[in-house]
């Protein structure tokens, strides 16, 4: 690079034939047509749904409130709505993936409607979102709503980090989002295992989308981790010791000690693969020293501890619903935390049984074959003590708990056919088929989606002060349940024989039936995120009908259900003590569940910041300027990035105060609503009659 | 694709043992033919082909049986069984909100999981070294050899030991061991006879190494299973084991009809492409007998020598390739 590249080309290389559009218009072949026709249609989505939405936003006078309620919001409860927001919409995403790709393998008996390329493009994109930009922020989100409520916080311990953690996450996936519109993304799966992701193989930009939007989001989900840790660390309510915490904080902080230390080998690897393509360099080429087997070993480093910061928050979330709708203390509590630590720290363990077929001796692959199959003993004791939780108890069957059921049922089988894998024997028969692609589903979607929409519609009342719809919400559980089945046990079968993952086409008419039944599963998996849309309008458009503003509506046990719903910025007027788990029951039954304080006080809470949208946008810009090497745009925006930096520490007046006034008007007309909202039982849980406010009905009955 | 055909073929060719080679080779072409000699019949390991499927199948069906008879069975009936008996409407059930803690429950908790991982951990120290696919099979006959090259996307075999080479078809004697020595002259491959064993990567200025046999002569699918770009999908073959006789027959018929494997084929080779694109490429030249193409005077040192070039990142050596234009033994 010289000054004369800089100069020379303003757009670095973009040009005309960067967008899929125009080139389909400029092809013949048809073949070339039909997929760019599809692309475009994806990339017009893109186009359509933003303008939309900027309408709609101007039509109803909202740029206002967004920017200052929500933007720049350093309110953790915000920051984890925005997650939310954020994993939903790429849920939306990856899930049209899905649909095609399982329709091209319907009819993918030689032939099929999509391209190799087109294909290749549509599984790196699916697993680049699905782990990065759906599964990441949709735990992050419920994290950072939940955990500072449930040990008794005003917010996180580092607030303007957080809304950067958020901004850097949503830029990587907007890079994502914008590789439709223009050139094309990366075809090395979500992994991009090298030399073919090297420049030699793969010239073009594709696989810089890929480094680039993943070194965001790793960057991201590193701060993350630090914040939470933290957070948990110094800011529990007084008296609550490690083992008063709800079993969801000591997953999320596992999660977050493993986010600290599994993340850097990601960005670290992404950025040598970087200096590969941009510099020449030679960390992972064939030739001149360079190491592909480096790249698998640092790049699982990451990804095994990664799917265990994806799967324990999940298990969290399971423990608060089993004991909860249970109406039943956790079974086994101690267990459980280390049954948690041991797998976070069990995962960094394992990381090489994702390439038992390298070639290394029988018995390191044997050792790390074991030392695999050792987290299935703690995984063994949660799915114990979850079963245990229930008996003796009063189950309801509501959604997060058909969600909850489900995935024991299916997260068994996960299990099994996981520890067949962590078997290498097994494994150098079914690695790199079907059968490993249909495994690590049963892990995310049983295991970590299901979880995200239990725990989606068990907080949804607490956050938006109104229940969800329960009958769209069944009707989805069961799609997705039912989805799930149909599109991920044939591929069991088809991995057995032999059909390796990631083809487009295939030779063997007996693949056909069960390419079928999957596609099925996969249409019943869209029904399920169609019923979720259809479920939020529905509550949306019954909400007084549902609303909760009590707090309570699910007689729940743990500090964040002890608020109004949604609870006041600063979440607790006093932050209380504690002296107990599940300390909401306890207050509950000692009949202060509803209590005022003595007197109230001034609140201190952060203000509202620009720096969070002021890096997403410069780190956006960034990584698209590295992408198609315009390079005065890495410049300014690398010197904008710096420039906020250093100018936030000129900064004094960073926090805002709510007066004990204030503080005292919102608290007094909580408590009255509370005295004047009549307890519920559970059997009215989901009747209008619910405003919040459970009865008390532990009542032990003895056989 | 006629599946029938292959068992006759096989008994019609032990017949033939001891006839001449040219009548052999005839009949034999003609067999391949009707038999449809790239289609594999055989796809998976759970109907094994060789010793080392069988043992993988029976692994694979002891795992599943253990797991599912000791860990998912009683799971299913007891979350099913407990989540009816304990639901909310149920209120004769025993109902015990406090109930935390019960130490036997726990020891079985942490106990059965514990047991089970124990066993399975003896079995997998055990058998991964038994059957690491490095170790060479016990046998009383000598093993066949064969360096597999991967390309973009076609499997090259190369048979050191007879100056051939093919693309499309692995041939080698059944009921004895074969040796395969793997690298890939692009980027990383996962090489992988299903109905046989275990799969192993090929790697790029690297030498894996996989040892397979056939119980008895068959055709078995065979393929690439990391994907590789836009003809991954493609990158198949048909692996085929033969009696020692036909084998023998197979080899004369690849050198009297193989193209030599000078520059200009290995270049046709090396280009992005599927096999069918190879064939087409090198049609006017390649008279192939079967759809497959077959190469003669490969030299004993081309494997090392490609594997030292992609390391090297250099044009491979001129010493590694038969000349232009004479015609290999």
């Amino acid at each position: 690079m010289s000054w004369s590249t800089i100069f020379n080309h303003p757009l670095g290389l973009l040009g005309a034939d960067s967008f899929p559009f125009l080139a389909m218009l400029s092809s013949d072949d048809s073949d070339i047509f039909i997929n760019g026709l599809l692309g475009s249609f994806a990339a017009a989505l893109v186009i359509i749904s933003v303008m939309v939405v900027v309408a709609l936003l101007t039509r109803y006078r909202a740029w206002r409130t967004l920017w200052f309620d929500w933007l720049t919001s350093t309110d953790h409860k915000k920051i984890g709505i925005m997650y939310v927001v954020l994993a939903l919409v790429m849920l939306t995403r990856a899930i049209a993936e899905a649909v095609l790709m399982r329709a091209q393998g319907a009819v993918g008996l030689g032939g099929g409607f999509l391209s190799s390329d087109h294909f290749a493009q549509l599984f790196s994109t699916h697993g680049t979102i699905m782990i990065f930009f759906m599964a990441m922020p949709f735990l992050t989100g419920l994290i950072n709503y939940v955990v500072p409520l449930q040990i008794g916080a005003r917010d996180v311990a580092f607030p303007i980090l957080n809304s950067i953690s958020l901004w850097l996450t949503a830029a990587g996936a907007a890079l994502v989002m914008i590789s439709l519109v223009v050139g094309a993304f990366s075809t090395g799966g979500w992994f991009g295992y090298p030399p073919y992701t090297e420049t030699l193989y793969n010239p073009g930009i594709g696989v810089d989308y890929w480094i680039w939007s993943l070194t965001l989001a790793s960057l991201g989900s590193t701060l993350t981790g630090i914040n939470i840790a933290v957070t948990i660390y110094k800011k529990r309510a007084p008296g609550m010791k490690l083992y008063y915490m709800p079993l969801f904080t000591w997953t999320a902080l596992c999660t977050a000690i493993m986010m600290i230390f599994a993340m850097p080998p990601l960005t670290v690897v992404t950025l040598q693969l970087a200096l590969d393509r941009y510099l020449d360099f030679h960390f992972f080429t064939n030739g001149l020293g360079g190491n592909q087997m480096n790249f698998l070993n640092m790049f699982w480093l990451f990804g095994h501890p990664e799917v265990y910061i994806l799967i324990l928050p999940a298990f969290g979330v399971y423990s608060e619903i089993f004991s909860t709708f249970s109406g039943k203390v956790l079974f086994g509590y101690k267990s459980l935390v280390w049954a948690t630590i041991s797998i976070a720290f069990l995962s960094f363990l394992v990381w090489l049984h994702h390439f038992f077929t390298m070639g290394q001796s029988g018995h390191i692959n044997a050792v790390f074959g074991i030392a695999s199959m050792l987290i299935g003993i703690p995984t063994g004791v949660k799915i114990y003590d979850w079963m245990w939780t229930m008996l003796r108890g009063r189950i309801r069957f509501s959604v997060p708990m058909i969600y909850s059921l489900a995935f024991i049922f299916l997260f068994v089988i996960g299990g099994i056919t996981g520890i067949m894998l962590a078997n290498p024997i097994l494994d150098y028969q079914v690695h790199n088929t079907v059968f490993l692609v249909a495994h690590f589903h049963n892990m995310v979607v049983p295991g970590v989606l299901f979880g995200m929409l239990a725990g989606y519609t068990f907080w949804f009342p607490k956050a938006f002060g109104f229940r969800l719809d329960e009958r769209w919400g069944r009707i989805s559980a069961y799609c997705w349940i039912f989805g799930w089945m149909g599109a991920f046990f044939p591929l069991y079968i088809l991995g057995l024989m032999g059909l390796p993952r990631r083809s487009v086409a295939y030779e063997q008419a007996s693949y056909v039936p069960l390419e079928i039944v999957a596609f099925v599963g996969a249409l019943l998996v869209a029904a399920a995120l169609m019923a979720l849309v259809i479920q939020l309008w529905v509550s949306i458009k019954y909400r007084e009908k549902n609303r909760v503003f009590v707090g309570d509506p699910w007689n729940g046990r743990s500090l964040e259900w002890a608020t109004s719903a949604p609870p006041p910025e600063y979440n607790f007027p006093v932050v209380p003590s504690i002296n107990d788990r599940d300390a909401f029951t306890a207050a509950k039954e000692f009949g202060v569940g509803y209590q005022e304080p003595d007197a109230y006080v001034n609140i201190e809470i952060p203000q509202n910041s620009a720096m969070g949208p002021v890096f997403g946008g410069t780190s956006f810009l960034l990584a698209f300027g590295l992408v198609w090497q315009i390079w005065w745009l890495v410049i300014l925006t690398g010197l904008i990035t710096i420039g906020t930096l250093v100018m936030r520490g000129f900064q004094r007046d960073t926090l805002k105060i709510i007066p004990a006034e204030a503080v005292c008007r919102t608290h007094q007309h909580w408590i009255q609503a509370a005295r004047l909202a009549l307890p519920i039982k559970r059997s009215q849980e989901h009747t209008a009659a619910n405003k919040g406010r459970a009865a008390i009905e532990t009542v032990e009955v003895p056989t | 694709m006629p599946k029938s055909t292959t068992p006759v073929s096989v008994l019609h060719m032990h017949g033939l043992g001891l006839q001449q080679t040219g009548t052999l080779s005839v009949h034999y072409v003609a067999l391949l033919l009707l038999s449809g000699c790239n289609s594999a019949e055989h796809l998976s390991f759970l109907n094994p082909q060789g010793p080392i499927a069988t043992a993988q199948s029976e692994h694979f069906w002891l795992v599943v049986a253990i797991l599912f008879i000791l860990i998912a069975l009683p799971v299913f009936i007891g979350t099913a069984w407990i989540a009816w008996h304990y639901r909310y409407g149920a209120t004769k059930s025993k109902y015990v909100p406090r109930w935390e803690i019960f130490k036997p429950l726990e020891y079985f908790s942490w106990g059965i999981p514990i047991a089970i991982v124990l066993f399975l951990s003896v079995l997998v120290w055990e058998d991964t070294e038994r059957f690491d696919p490095y170790h060479t099979l016990a046998s009383s006959k000598p093993a066949t050899h064969v360096q597999v090259i991967g390309y973009d996307w076609k499997w090259l075999f190369v048979y050191p030991e007879h100056g051939i080479a093919s693309v499309g078809m692995l041939a080698f004697p059944a009921e004895q061991p074969l040796t395969m020595e793997l690298t890939s002259a692009t980027v990383m491959q996962s090489f992988f006879i299903p109905a046989l064993g275990s799969q192993i990567y090929a790697m790029g200025g690297m030498v894996t190494q996989l040892n397979l046999q056939a119980d008895r002569p068959g055709h078995f699918l065979g393929e690439n299973t990391m994907y590789s770009g836009d003809g991954f999908h493609q990158q198949k073959f048909v692996a085929v084991a033969m009696t020692l006789t036909d084998f023998d027959a197979w080899v004369q018929q690849v050198r009297a009809t193989g193209i030599p494997f000078d520059a200009a084929a290995l270049n046709a080779i090396a280009t992005q492409g599927t096999k069918a694109q190879l064939s087409t490429a090198l049609a006017p030249a390649a008279p192939t007998f079967d759809g497959n193409v077959y190469f003669t005077g490969v030299k004993a040192n081309f494997f090392t020598d490609l594997v030292i070039s992609v390391m090297d990142e250099k044009p491979l050596p001129s010493t590694a390739l038969a000349p232009a234009i004479t015609k290999g033994q």
